[in-house]
This record gives structure tokens, sequence and C-alpha cells, in this order.
């Protein structure tokens, strides 16, 4: 089955099995083998790609379903040099063996527009208002994505310092 | 995953149209469908694409909200309406699966989510549910996490959904349009049935039947709270979890809806349990009253045995919180 | 050339004199830009051009195995083989094995055992066929419970424990048990594999290629010389990586039968079954003490598990043998042989579970003799090991206990049980002690200095453990180069054999390789600045000796030197008792209400030598701390009491730790060196962080709300029926 949509701003026609998933098309079909396969079942988050700005797993996803979609993978991330958040990553040891690390990058991408746009959390005290990226804040809306490294506390300042970067800039 | 043929639906009527044949499935958000199409637990041959119908709009309705079935478990949680009327939807969205998967689920989705039991991921275990008459693995086996109420000899699954949860103690209603057109509305309860002998069946909808949307309608309680409990702090399914809306009068209870999560093979709700609080002022006494009513029910399996105390102690101190 | 050491002494701190600064130096990871840009490539992500996709497929139940419907799927669409063969393995290889493991696919010894591969054009119709290949096993379940036979096994004994328990004025017996665990690297296991000749390659997620390659070798019937393996990067390990596993073999087998390349990646529900688990444990621990807290004799005796032939069994009681003093000792472990999935090494195989029970019961003796925990451990700190006789290399229990109390504030916590609370939260603190065994294997590591720098090259991995950092720091520090001159190439066995990853002993073995190799180089630098090699200074690129400076670059005059280094553990690690140490503090709050538990923050100090990244250490230790917290509170892989079947093999039912598990770590490092551990005198550090990480927080649950846990995990409904 054909369909078309954009990757990383390019734009790209590919025709599949409609049992492709997005994650597979990426990796097998487009060559963007950044974005891992962890559990093919939406239950470790490293298959995590941005879908018209939105984090999803890609895993639980049809390729074909993304017609005319704008999707950002870990290689999209960036052009050339580091992101503020990528570099935080490497500065603060945000992984070690790296398989999770793609999904956590697009993850925490799309974590701080959904802070941005006012949305609550499970661990937030009141429903109304503006959320704060506090360590708690921080750690709940990252856990979808395991890492059996543990680096957690890297990740958690990286994330930190990125967004302090990109909110004083 | 078994091949299947894959339509991008143009319209409902399409949809439906397109799904009225025997083994076809609405494609909307995909988390559990492709999740169980992957182990071949679920094996449609056609995948209906409902994503893009227009069906995600979240609009108010007279006093209450009507919520399309498309619309993301993200964008629920965070609508302002929902975060001021009824807040405990929010609240069981919010407790559930991760960002990237709420980014995803969908509402009609999600009251459709199939039960989390081992044996019915395992292809190579029995499961009445998976394969009617073929026996359950779970009875006897290993049931840490299987419902205690509504179970039957043929299955003892839970039905894993927090959001379904709070939906029951908001009085929800299920909307859906049948492959003829002809429009429906289920109460929650009427909706899902029990497994009894047949628990591969565990909706009322037929081929073809689409879910459309949920009507809340006005809130009946101004204090509502939900409240799981689960292995790990966040990324799990619950234990035990309370929907609780409650409004106070004069010192008493004056409406009282309790909707429960991780003990039912369906969102549970006891009308017994609500009706002995209503009226009545709130106690310890009373609240053990009530919960002796719902958990007197209670049939567990070893591994679940836990649950009855712990939906005790959880449902005591919900009702406490909200009647304060 | 090459420099030899058998470590069998004390080394000279030869790292203290040299100028370059950067050993021990919280580095950024030079692999780190390739892992944030998504470049790094791991097994999976290789599709050779005619790539092919393999699925394994799982055995339903236990016996002899019949395929009912082999034509079928041969016959469907896109379906290239469904192949069958007795090379196939069973589980994957022990660590260290260096030969197949039991092989063959006509008996299922557990369920969940890969008893064929389907192989199409495409994953999802390779995927689709496994799935549709239709099995029959005519076995009964052989044993499946521990209970349910003979192990076997006898403790060591020493002295007479019963009569000093009967004599002691403290005497506590329990028992604790834990659960199978699952390493769970986040990167399943897989294997590309593509024949060119009668020369293999195959692009694998391993840790040890130097056994890995004869591990395969021998699974096939090939020559280990016609084999090469590649795994620059790896998505963890954690144990699970030690051996070849069935998805190598198959791939192998696979692209011989085909002539194509073959990809085989498990699906994440068959590495829970295929790779080796942690080994469930029950624990009867017995402690006998005098009237002031100071042992009088120890009992820790555990039942574990394993397939009939394999040569693991969990080493429960590894670090009791040197914990603690105590004359009287009853120490060892029995194995029950049973159908249930292959048991081996995981992240710290023996001290992550036993250091953990153990040092729960030391915190139940506290209570009992009514004295500070910290201050139980302070008291039976043994000057020699009780067990061998043996000197200790270095001890820093005292250390770490002392200063990792004064760090965690430990001074300031209530005496008894239940005496804070928050709303409906219980908060409490608690401690644990941590043992490691040190170890040094063999390896050998090659430098080939340029004008551009240095190029290392090993076969040793990098498996999130930080090798390309301390090894580039290694090199670096002793050629006198800045980290970006510096680089290394690791996981290809056309390399020098490393040691590969596992049991600690990776950054120190081959690091120490490295440094001989590097050694090496310095001694032709010495001989063209026509100086002795102990008074040659190289930094920046510089070499200086007495008032000759020249750069390194004008020495090599356009050519390359090569140095090649290769070092064993010797006498050093058998006439010596070597160890790492630290202490572990917990702070942790308990829902009255659910049984939840919560941890607040955590810290634990380290003695393990010379600290040899500051910054990639810390993160090892946050992850055995992690790992602790997952031991203690949410990881439990269940078997199905019927037929020993792994009940939650996914990641939705299998828990490890999520973020908001995680509270603030805090690591502190002692400032050691242990001169027995090799030149670098640096100890492991991989695993010290699990050893006892897990005890801190149980006992932190007791000192919060008065309950025991002594089933692990402490999951809600078991505090719960404390509570109740």
């Amino acid at each position: 089955m054909k369909f078309s949509f954009t990757v990383n701003r390019r734009s790209r026609s590919l025709d599949l099995d409609p049992r492709v998933s997005l994650l597979d098309a990426l990796r097998d079909h487009l060559g963007l083998t950044g974005t891992k396969k962890g559990c093919d079942h939406g239950q470790c988050g490293a298959c995590t790609v941005l879908v018209n700005g939105r984090r999803i797993n890609s895993c639980l996803s049809l390729a074909v379903a993304h017609e005319g979609d704008e999707v950002t993978t870990v290689e999209g991330l960036s052009n050339g040099t580091l992101s503020p958040l990528q570099a935080a990553f490497v500065e603060h040891d945000g992984f070690q063996c790296g398989f999770c690390t793609p999904g956590q990058l697009c993850s925490a991408t799309g974590m701080l527009g959904e802070i941005e746009a006012g949305w609550p959390s499970h661990i937030s005290a009141s429903l109304d208002g503006e959320y704060e990226l506090s360590q708690d804040e921080l750690s709940e809306r990252m856990s979808g994505n395991l890492c059996r490294c543990s680096c957690y506390p890297g990740i958690n300042a990286a994330i930190r310092q990125a967004a302090e970067t990109e909110r004083d800039t | 995953m078994r091949p299947f043929d894959y339509i991008r639906a143009e319209d409902p009527a399409a949809a439906r149209s397109a799904a009225a044949g025997s083994n076809a499935a609405f494609l909307s958000g995909g988390t559990n469908l492709l999740d169980l199409m992957k182990l071949e637990v679920m094996a449609p041959d056609t995948v209906v694409d409902i994503s893009r119908l227009g069906l995600d709009a979240i609009e108010d309705d007279g006093d209450g909200l009507r919520i399309g079935a498309t619309a993301t478990n993200s964008d629920l949680a965070a609508d302002m309406r929902v975060r001021k009327h009824w807040p405990v939807l929010s609240r069981a969205l919010l407790a559930g699966a991760s960002g990237q998967l709420r980014n995803k689920a969908t509402t009609g989705g999600n009251l459709l989510q199939r039960t989390r039991c081992p044996y019915f991921y395992d292809t190579d275990t029995p499961c009445n549910k998976r394969t009617p008459g073929e026996g359950c693995s779970a009875i006897g086996g290993e049931t840490r996490n299987h419902a205690i109420l509504g179970t039957s000899d043929h299955c003892i699954a839970l039905h894993p959904s927090d959001m379904a949860v709070a939906l029951r103690a908001l009085d929800t209603t299920v909307e859906v349009e049948a492959a003829d057109g002809t429009s429906k509305s289920y109460e929650m309860d009427d909706f899902y049935r029990l497994p009894g002998d047949t628990p591969h069946r565990e909706t009322v909808l037929e081929a073809g039947d689409l879910i459309t949307g949920v009507r809340l309608p006005a809130p009946k309680g101004d204090r509502q709270i939900y409240r799981k409990v689960r292995d790990r702090a966040s990324y799990a399914f619950a234990l035990v979890s309370v929907a609780a809306v409650i409004r106070m009068e004069n010192g008493r209870i004056a409406h009282a809806a309790l909707a429960f999560g991780g003990l039912g093979t369906k969102p549970w709700r006891d009308p017994d349990f609500d009706t002995l609080l209503t009226g009545e002022a709130p106690s310890r006494a009373l609240f053990d009253e009530a919960a002796d009513v719902l958990l007197g029910r209670a049939v567990s399996h070893g591994g679940d045995d836990f649950k009855i105390p712990m939906a005790r102690r959880v449902l005591r101190a919900v009702l406490e919180e909200a009647t304060q | 050339m090459t420099l030899d050491l058998k470590v069998d002494g004390q080394s000279e701190d030869r790292a203290e004199t040299y100028a370059q600064g950067i050993l021990g130096t919280p580095e950024d990871r030079p692999d780190g830009h390739a892992k944030v840009s998504g470049a790094a490539t791991y097994a999976a992500d290789d599709l050779p051009e005619g790539c092919v996709f393999g699925m394994l497929v799982r055995a339903p139940g236990h016996g002899g195995v019949t395929v009912l419907n082999e034509d079928e799927v041969r016959g469907t669409a896109g379906v290239l083989a469904v192949i069958r063969d007795p090379r196939m393995i069973r589980n994957a290889a022990q660590g260290t094995a260096n030969a197949a493991p039991v092989q063959g696919v006509d008996q299922a010894d557990y369920i969940g055992q890969p008893v064929a591969l389907v192989v199409a054009e495409t994953a999802e119709a390779a995927q689709h066929a496994a799935q549709s290949l239709r099995l029959r096993t005519d076995g009964e379940a052989g044993p499946v419970n521990p209970d349910d036979v003979e192990a076997e096994g006898e403790p060591d004994t020493m002295g007479d424990l019963d009569a000093a328990m009967a004599d002691a004025a403290h005497a506590l017996d329990v028992v604790y048990t834990t659960p199978s665990m699952t390493s769970a690297p986040m990167e399943p296991h897989a294997a590309v594999a593509w024949w060119e000749g009668d020369r293999l390659t195959v692009r694998s997620a391993l840790q040890m290629l130097k056994y890995n390659r004869n591990e395969l070798a021998d699974s096939l019937g090939i020559d280990p010389e016609h084999v090469r393996l590649l795994a620059p990067f790896v998505g963890g390990g954690f144990g699970s990586k030690l051996g070849i596993s069935a998805d190598a073999v198959a791939a192998a087998i696979a692209a011989q039968e085909l002539g194509r390349p073959v990809r085989v990646v498990q699906h994440r529900r068959q590495v829970f079954e295929t790779v080796t688990r942690r080994s469930e444990t029950r624990q009867r621990i017995r402690l006998a003490a005098d009237d002031r807290g100071r042992l009088t004799g120890i009992g820790h005796e555990s039942l574990v598990s394993n397939l009939p032939d394999e040569a693991f069994s969990e080493p429960v009681s590894q670090a009791t043998y040197f914990a603690y003093a105590g004359a009287h000792r009853v120490i060892g472990e029995r194995l029950a042989r049973l159908n249930r999935p292959a048991s081996g090494s995981v992240r710290a195989p023996g001290e992550a579970v036993g250091v953990t029970t153990f040092e729960c019961a030391m915190d139940e003796l506290a209570s009992e003799v009514g004295i500070d925990p910290v201050e139980l451990r302070l008291r039976n700190i043994p000057d020699k090991d009780p067990h061998s006789g043996l000197p200790f290399s270095s001890h820093t229990l005292a250390r770490s206990l002392n200063e990792g109390a004064a760090r965690f504030g430990w001074a300031d916590r209530p005496s008894s049980p239940r005496a804070r609370r928050e709303g409906e939260w219980w908060i409490g603190t608690g401690m644990a002690a941590a043992f490691r065994v040190n170890m040094m294997l063999e390896a050998e590591a090659r430098i080939t200095l340029t004008p551009d720098g240095a190029v290392v090259e090993t076969d040793m991995t990098d498996i999130g453990t930080g090798t390309y950092a301390i090894l580039t720091q290694i090199a670096g520090e002793a050629l006198g180069l800045p980290v970006d001159r510096v680089d290394v190439r690791l996981g290809d066995t056309t390399y020098p054999p490393g040691s590969g990853s596992g049991g600690s002993f990776g950054a120190a073995t081959t690091g120490n390789a490295v440094w001989l190799a590097a050694q090496e180089i310095r001694q032709a630098i010495a001989q063209r600045m026509n100086c002795a090699e102990s008074d040659l200074t190289l930094k920046d690129g510089t070499a200086i000796c007495g008032n000759t400076s020249r750069a390194v670059v004008e020495l090599l005059d356009g050519a390359s030197l090569e140095g090649h280094g290769h070092v064993t553990g010797g006498k050093a690690f058998q006439d010596v008792r070597q160890s790492t140490f630290g202490a572990h503090f917990a702070e942790v709050a308990v829902s009255d209400v659910t049984g939840e538990v919560r941890v607040r923050r955590m810290h634990g100090t380290f003695g393990a030598g010379r600290i040899l990244n500051e910054k990639t250490a810390r993160s090892q230790c946050h992850g055995g701390m992690t790992w602790g917290i997952g031991m203690a509170l949410t990881e439990n892989m269940v078997h199905d009491r019927r037929d020993g079947h792994i009940v939650n093999r996914d990641f939705a039912e299998y828990h490890m730790a999520v973020n908001a598990d995680v509270p603030p770590l805090d690591v502190h490092f002692l400032d050691e060196r242990d001169p027995w551990a090799g030149p670098l005198q640096a100890k492991g550090i991989g695993e010290l962080g699990i050893c006892g990480a897990g005890a801190a927080v149980i006992n932190a649950i007791h000192h919060a709300c008065g309950v025991r846990v002594r089933d692990l995990p402490a999951t809600p409904d078991r505090v719960l029926a404390g509570l109740e």
C-alpha cells in the first residue's frame, strides 16, 4: 500500500505491507535506525518519535496510517551540531548503553511541549494552571521511557538544563 | 500479525459498512489493538482506520459534555472543562499508561481495552476469552492481577481501564451507530457484559457497530477523587482503583457514585453500595458497612486475595477524603 | 612484542606520577555523540544487501517436539525456510562457557525453548509464519518447583553453628526469599549473520566476544578462526549477553542454508525465556551474637535452581564467607534441577540477592540487640577473611559506613520504628553494607601511536559501562594525549581479545591490558629520547626527559609505534582476598493506606580502588542502586506453578523501576588505591551498587512502619499484610 509522509522535514513515499509499523518503516525501509525497538508493544518507550509534534510509541502505529503526517525522529532533532538537549544528555551522562536514548530524547522534546501547553500530570497537585518542571513532574512525565541502565538522574538533569537553556534564549 | 486489508474510511457510514463483515476491527489509536494483533491474540482480516473521521471533538452538550470516540486520552485529560467539572476523569486518564500512549489512545478504544490476563496474551495457553470453549488457564494459575467481582467459572479476567472506571462513576452513556446507520445509546453498565459462559463477548457491540462518542451528564458531585494503587509509581496497571463522585449536603452524603478498577471483569459499580451511602452522615462504620456490601460479593483466587483488604482500606481513605 | 603481566603481587602506582591528568576525571563519553544522534549502530541496526528475516519459535510445552504443519508454513507466501537444526541451542550459554550450551530442537526442556526458526523475505511474513507454526509437545512437565526435587550440594561448615546459636545472647533464624528476576537490557538479543565462503560474520548483542566466538563456532562445528563477531555498541547486557544466544546460532545456520544474510531479533517475550534468568532463592539465615552484637556464628544456606546440564549455580553466599567475623559457620547453596528456563549470571550474581537478604537479617539482629545498625556492622568487621584466613587487599567497609552515615545524615534517625509520619505516609530510613568480590580475568589490547594520535584496539565491549571512555583515558594518561587524540575501537574479534564485559572485571582487566600496551610505547619513546622510561613525562603530545622536550610526532618521524599489552590475574587474586565495599542508605515513605512504598532519597558510599572516570562510575552506581530499588519493591518474574513457564514476560507486567520510582541518588567514592588490583589499582564498580541496595530499602520500610518483609519484592500487598 502506497502512502506519503514527511520524515525529518523530508517528504517520503513508501509502498508497504499494511502490517509494517511506523517503527519498522523508519528503521528497515528508510534506514533511520536511530529509533529503537525495545519491546514492540508500547511498554518501554525506546521507539518514541514525534508525530505532528506529539510523542508517540512508533511500534504501536501502522505506517500506512500516517499518510500526510510529519514525523520527527532522533536523527531530525539536530542539524549537524547537537541540540541543547542532546548536548545536555552527553554532559550529564543521561545514558549508558544508549539504546533507550533516542526515545528519551524524542519523549523529552514532546514532554516539554506538553508542559508548555499547560497539560497536567498524574502527580500535579492541582488541575488548573501552569506546571513547573520539578523533579516529581519530570519523573512522572518521563516514566513512559524505561532505562534499564537506570540513568534517570542524568536524564532528568539533562532535560532540566536544556529546558532552562531554552527558556533563557 | 496476520495479513489484513487496511481501509482508511472517508466517513462514518463507509467505516461502518467496511466493518460489517464478521472479522473486522476499527483502528483508532491502536495502542491495544496492534499490541494484540502482533501476538495474533486478535487477528482481524479487515482493519478500518477511523482516526480521521473527525470523531475527536469534545463539545458542550447542554450542561454535559460530548466526547468524540477518537478524542485522545491526552486531549481529554487536558480539556479545561473536564479538568474543572469532571476532574475524576482527568485524574483517571492521567493515572493510566504513559504520556506517549495517552497521545495515541482514544476514548472509544479505551472503552474496548482488553484484559491484561497473561493467559489471554499467551496463545500457547488455553483461554476462553480468546478461543471460546478452550478452557481458562488463569483459574488454578497465577492470579495476582485477576478480577474478584463479576467472574464466572469460565473467565476471571480483569478489565484494565482507568478511564472507564471514572466514566462509570460519572454516569456516562456510550453512543453507538450501528452498521445500518441507526443510533443507539447505552448506560455503561449495559454496555459491558459479564463473562458468564461467553467471555469472548465483552460488550453489547455487534459487527459494524461504531462507538461515536460518550456523553457525560452534568457532574452530580463536586467532590471527585480517583485513587489508584499500583506496583510502581507510574506506568503500571491498577491493583485497585477507586473513582468517587460525592456531593455533600448539610453534613450528609447527598450523592454517592463510586466505581472500581482492579476488581471487576468490567469497570465495576455496585448500586447497593451507592444506595447505602446516600443520605447518610459519613462515619467509619458506614464506610466499613459499604465495603462489606461491595466486597462481600467478591470471590478471590489466592493470588488476588489481597485485593479485598486493599480495596477496603483504599475505599475508606477515599470516602474519608471525599466527605470531609 | 608484548608487554605481559601476571598480577601476582602489588603494583606501583605509576599513574599518580603521570602528567596528562585525565585518569579518573569525569570526562564525557567519547561515544556520546553517536548515541544521542542515533548514529550508534546496534546489532539489529544493520541490514546488509539481500538480508532476510528469521523468527524463533518457542516450545509450547515440555518433552518431544513435533511440528504439525511445517509444509503448510513453508508454502506460505514469502516464507523461505522452516529450520529445525540440531545445532540450535537450548538456551544462552553461561558466561565464559567458551563452548556450546545444550543443543537440539527435538526435546523441549522448558517452555519457551527455541525449537525452530522461520525465515521469510520480510519481518512481517517471518513473524506471522512463526506464529502459524503449530507445535505439539508430548511430555509431562518435569519438576518445576524447587520443593519438588532433592537438591544437590552441601554447605561448608566451620565449628558448631547449632551450639553457637544455642549459647548466643541473641540468635536470629529467619528465611528470606527472592524471586526469579531478569536482566532485561533495553536492546533485545539480536544477530545479523552472513557468510563469505566458509567465513562467517555475525553482528550481535554480546558481552564477551572472545568466548562468544568459541561458543558460536562450537555450536556450528566450525573453526573459531572462521568466525568474526561484531558488537561495537551493545544495548545493555547485565549478564544476559555473556554467552552466545539462540538468535546468533540460528541466524548463522539459516544464512548458510539460504546463502543470504539473515537477521534474527528475539521478540521481547522470547528474551524473557531464552536468556538466563537470576535464580529464585530461598535463604535461611542464622545469626548468633553475644550481648554486644558481636557475631559468634553465621548460617547462610540457600536453595537455588537451574536446568539440568547447566554448570551455573547462583553463588548466593559468595560474600557471606568474608563479610563478617564469626567462628561457627554453615554457608553454601543447594541446587534444584528444574525444568524452568535456565538461570545464570544477572548483574552481581550471588551478592545481588545474597548480600541483600543477609543485610536485611543484620538489620533484624541490630533490632534484637538494640544497637544501631551501622554500629552492628562496625563491630563485626573481620581483620582477615574468616573463611580462608587470607588477608584483605584493602578493606573500606568501616570508612564507607562512617562517611556514608555522615553524608546521609544517619545520626538524626529516631532509633525506633514508626516514629515519623507525614499524613498517611510512614517515613523511615535504613542502611546496608555492600560487598562484591573483585576479579581479574585475562585481556589483550593493542595501541598504535601515529602522528594523529593513538588508536586502541581490543574486542572488549562497551555495554553501557563506559569502556570507550575509560580506555580513552587510560591510553591518553599513559601516552600524554588529550582525549580527542585517542580513538578506541571495540567489539570486533579481529582485534586483540579483551576480557569482555561481566563480573565487574572488564574495566580493570582490559584497562590494565591497555595500560601495558601504552607502557610498551612509552619504553620505545624513552629509548628515542635516550632516557629511562621512568624519567619520561608525556603530556599533550610532548615527551619530556630532564631538560629535553620533543614533540612525540617528531619522534615518530612519520611512522607509527605499536604497543601490545597482555594481563592476567595471578596470585594477587588467590593469595589475597580482594573485594569492593560500600554502604547504602535509603529513606522511604510507606503508605499506611495502600502499602505502597516510595523511595525518597538514597545515598551510597563506595570503595573500589581508583575510579577511572568519575562520571561513568557514578552512572554505574546509579544503575546498581536503581536495580536495588527494583529488587526491593517491584521485580518479580513469576513462574506458573503447574509448568514453570514465565507468566509475566513483558515490560507491562515485569516491573523494572521507571523514572518516577527513582529519587535523587547521591553517590560518594572513597579516595582509594588497591595495589593488589593491578597497575591501575582500580577495582570493579559495575555491580557494587546493587549489592545490598535493596536491603537499605527493605530495612527502611521496617523503620518506617514496623513491617518486616522477608519475601521480596515488597509489593503493596505484602507490606499491607504486615500493616493489617
